[in-house]
């Protein structure tokens, strides 16, 4: 009846990454794939799907080693088809390290986009052989607009976004459809101590975005979906303006 | 391969209209080209498909090869005296029957639709209102030519040196090979009419025990709907409606005259342009107060065709599109009978959730046949539509676990979302179809949708 029977998510103990799969798994129990370093936060991730019974099955993966990203997800296949693949690593960074110092900035970019490239490529041949699916991919608000406050990890995610809609129309022929989220401030481990933004949202909202956008096979979300007027007005402001902004 | 086999890339869906999947559609034109196909098929292997109308994903194959039988379509002989049809696989159950009325030959098991190929009827075994007293579509078939895994043509007997592999074949879903023809007995009839009666029962109980009163025996062809939309003192009332083929001499004179004219039009085709939604709790109480209501109390006797007693709904093209982009699930079980109890408790929790169903029907089966995989099994039998919503598929697990412990089943044509766990409960002789097929297609290049999502093959 078009409910996933399995999920893979690459970055497995992303909060919002696993707001996704408890939000699958409330409507029936799924066999899950957890990649992601091994960590005690992941070993309770796992903990908790089990209790919503699901089958739970974990792979190291470390989006910083490329060169292992094929046989990670040559693994994550082995156990049977993937319905949804979810791309949910990410590291958001100090912006001002960040355009400061060389090595933050790369580690920010490899992360972020290399990475997301890496795997979205291997991903993309797993689910074209196999005919059906959906993939599923974290941009950014940020990605719309370069800010001063988070550029540096804003061009990632633009590069990301970018590589993700390509992808959408690549894959529709094969019957595999991809989703590109575009968050706006979601209150998270990642963003703790930060200053929320207008229209702050939690992992759970973003997660019922996304089943709902997985669901009707929808190309393009933003989380809250009023994020998608607001910046297509921001995109447009002159940047003499822009930058004045409180944003 | 012939050159008129085409060849190209489809995404495939169900009736339900959910899980759509793309594979590599074949439409084979020869048993040959069926046997080149099924030779070059890749890792993610191949399955038949007909008309389409599994309401979940048997006729899917995403990643890998489907091949389209509709190419396939002879009626190779029709014989007035014996009443031996030889048909290719493709042939639909409409055009059969088109061409055997005006012999006087009537084709035994008719599902709800008529749009269903004759490989497609053997692979889901269907059944009809007739089923209590003529079984299901594999007890009617004398023969069928079956492309194997290793691409030759077998030819199976219900009681020949290949009775295993034809009767799990029967019911099997496609898994065991592709059926490229088959030799059907078909009856005799005078007319294309039946002749019907109507009761009208206060609930699921009086319902019940008209059914199991001996008077269900003397028709031929019996089912009722039923409202899940009513509790309490009206929990379940229903229309029930048998009837049996009629005679020359139990027509009106007006028809008479040409007694086996096929009177089957299409009224209209719905277009894709239904909202989610618009099925709902309030449209669907209102359409079972209404055929509660326009049905006679009790009738005797009535003359009618085949459309308006039996296929309503091949009256209205693509139907299913009603249900909005979402699409529908349907939930059909069978549970033995001495668990009257069971359907109650089903028709009552139906009644009390969110989820409304409009389309529903009772039916008493009768003895079960040979194949392992065969859905029909003594008792009752019902069949609920629901549109797609949040929530409904754990509440279709509720229902698995009210049917399942009765010792009842679901059926795989209109399976879209069970697990391989429910479906092994269900189906006791679920290993013993597994060997057969294993044995003729150890490398599995018979698979499906279904077959993964319910690891009915290794």
């Amino acid at each position: 009846m078009g409910n996933p029977q399995s999920l893979l998510l690459l970055g497995g103990t992303s909060e919002i990454g696993l707001a996704v799969v408890e939000a699958f798994a409330s409507d029936r129990p799924l066999r899950v794939v957890l990649a992601a370093r091994p960590s005690a936060r992941l070993d309770a991730a796992c903990a908790r799907l089990e209790t919503l019974g699901c089958a739970v099955e974990t792979l190291p993966f470390d989006a910083r080693a490329l060169d292992t990203h094929t046989e990670v997800v040559r693994k994550a296949f082995t156990g049977g088809d993937i319905d949804v693949a979810i791309v949910a690593f990410g590291v958001l960074g100090d912006n001002e390290q960040a355009w400061t110092d060389v090595t933050a900035a790369v580690e920010l970019a490899q992360v972020n986009y290399t990475a997301a490239v890496s795997v979205g490529v291997v991903l993309a041949e797993r689910l074209r052989a196999q005919g059906h699916g959906a993939l599923v991919a974290f941009s950014s608000v940020a990605g719309e607009r370069a800010r001063r406050s988070n550029f540096v990890y804003g061009s990632t995610k633009a590069g990301l976004d970018a590589f993700y809609s390509g992808l959408t129309e690549a894959l529709r022929p094969c019957g595999v459809g991809v989703t590109v989220v575009r968050p706006g401030f979601v209150h998270t481990r990642m963003t703790k101590g930060l200053r929320p933004a207008p229209l702050s949202t939690t992992p759970d909202a973003v997660a019922a975005v996304v089943v709902d956008a997985v669901r009707n096979r929808r190309e393009l979300v933003w989380a809250p979906a009023p994020l998608r007027l607001v910046m297509s007005v921001l995109r447009h402001l002159p940047r003499a303006v822009f930058r004045r902004l409180p944003v | 391969m012939s050159r008129t086999a085409r060849s190209e890339t489809a995404s495939l869906r169900g009736w339900g209209r959910t899980a759509p999947s793309t594979a590599q559609v074949i439409v084979p034109r020869s048993p040959d080209d069926v046997s080149a196909a099924v030779a070059a098929a890749g890792p993610r292997g191949v399955i038949a498909r007909g008309l389409g109308r599994s309401y979940g994903d048997p006729a899917q194959n995403a990643g890998g090869t489907v091949l389209d039988m509709t190419g396939l379509a002879t009626i190779v002989s029709l014989d007035a005296d014996t009443g031996i049809a030889v048909v290719d696989g493709g042939v639909s159950l409409d055009t059969l029957m088109r061409r055997a009325l005006p012999l006087g030959l009537w084709v035994p098991v008719l599902p709800g639709t008529r749009q269903v190929t004759i490989g497609g009827a053997i692979a889901a075994d269907v059944h009809g209102k007739n089923h209590h007293a003529y079984g299901s579509f594999g007890n009617h078939v004398r023969s069928m030519d079956l492309v194997s895994a290793d691409g030759t043509v077998r030819t199976l007997t219900p009681d020949g040196p290949d009775a295993e592999l034809f009767w799990a074949t029967v019911g099997g879903m496609g898994l065991t090979g592709v059926i490229v023809r088959a030799t059907v007995a078909l009856h005799r009839t005078e007319s294309a009419y039946f002749v019907v009666d109507t009761d009208r029962t206060a609930d699921l109980d009086e319902l019940m025990a008209l059914l199991t009163d001996g008077s269900d025996d003397t028709y031929g062809y019996s089912a009722a709907w039923f409202d899940t939309t009513t509790t309490g003192a009206q929990l379940g009332r229903a229309v029930l409606t048998r009837g049996s083929l009629a005679t020359r001499d139990q027509l009106p004179t007006t028809l008479r005259r040409d007694p086996l004219t096929f009177d089957a039009p299409q009224l209209l085709t719905f277009p894709d342009a239904f909202p989610n939604g618009l099925a709902n709790r309030v449209t669907l109480r209102a359409f079972s107060e209404l055929w509660y209501r326009k049905a006679p109390k009790r009738q005797r006797g009535a003359v009618q065709n085949i459309t308006t007693f039996y296929q309503v709904l091949d009256l209205f093209g693509n139907w299913n599109r009603v249900y909005g982009s979402r699409g529908f699930l349907q939930y059909q079980f069978v549970v033995p009978f001495g668990e009257e109890a069971t359907v109650r408790r089903v028709v009552e929790k139906i009644a009390a959730s969110p989820h409304a169903s409009g389309l529903n029907v009772l039916k008493r089966f009768g003895e079960a046949n040979a194949a392992p995989l065969s859905f029909p099994q003594p008792g009752w039998t019902i069949t609920v539509d629901f549109p797609i919503t949040r929530g409904l598929h754990r509440f279709c697990e509720e229902l698995d676990d009210l049917v399942l412990p009765a010792g009842g089943r679901l059926y795989l044509a209109k399976e879209s979302r069970a697990s391989a766990e429910t479906i092994r409960r269900g189906y006791p002789r679920f290993e013993e179809w597994r060997k057969v097929r294993d044995a003729v297609d150890p490398t599995g290049v018979f698979t499906s949708d279904l077959a993964r999502r319910l690891e009915l093959t290794s």
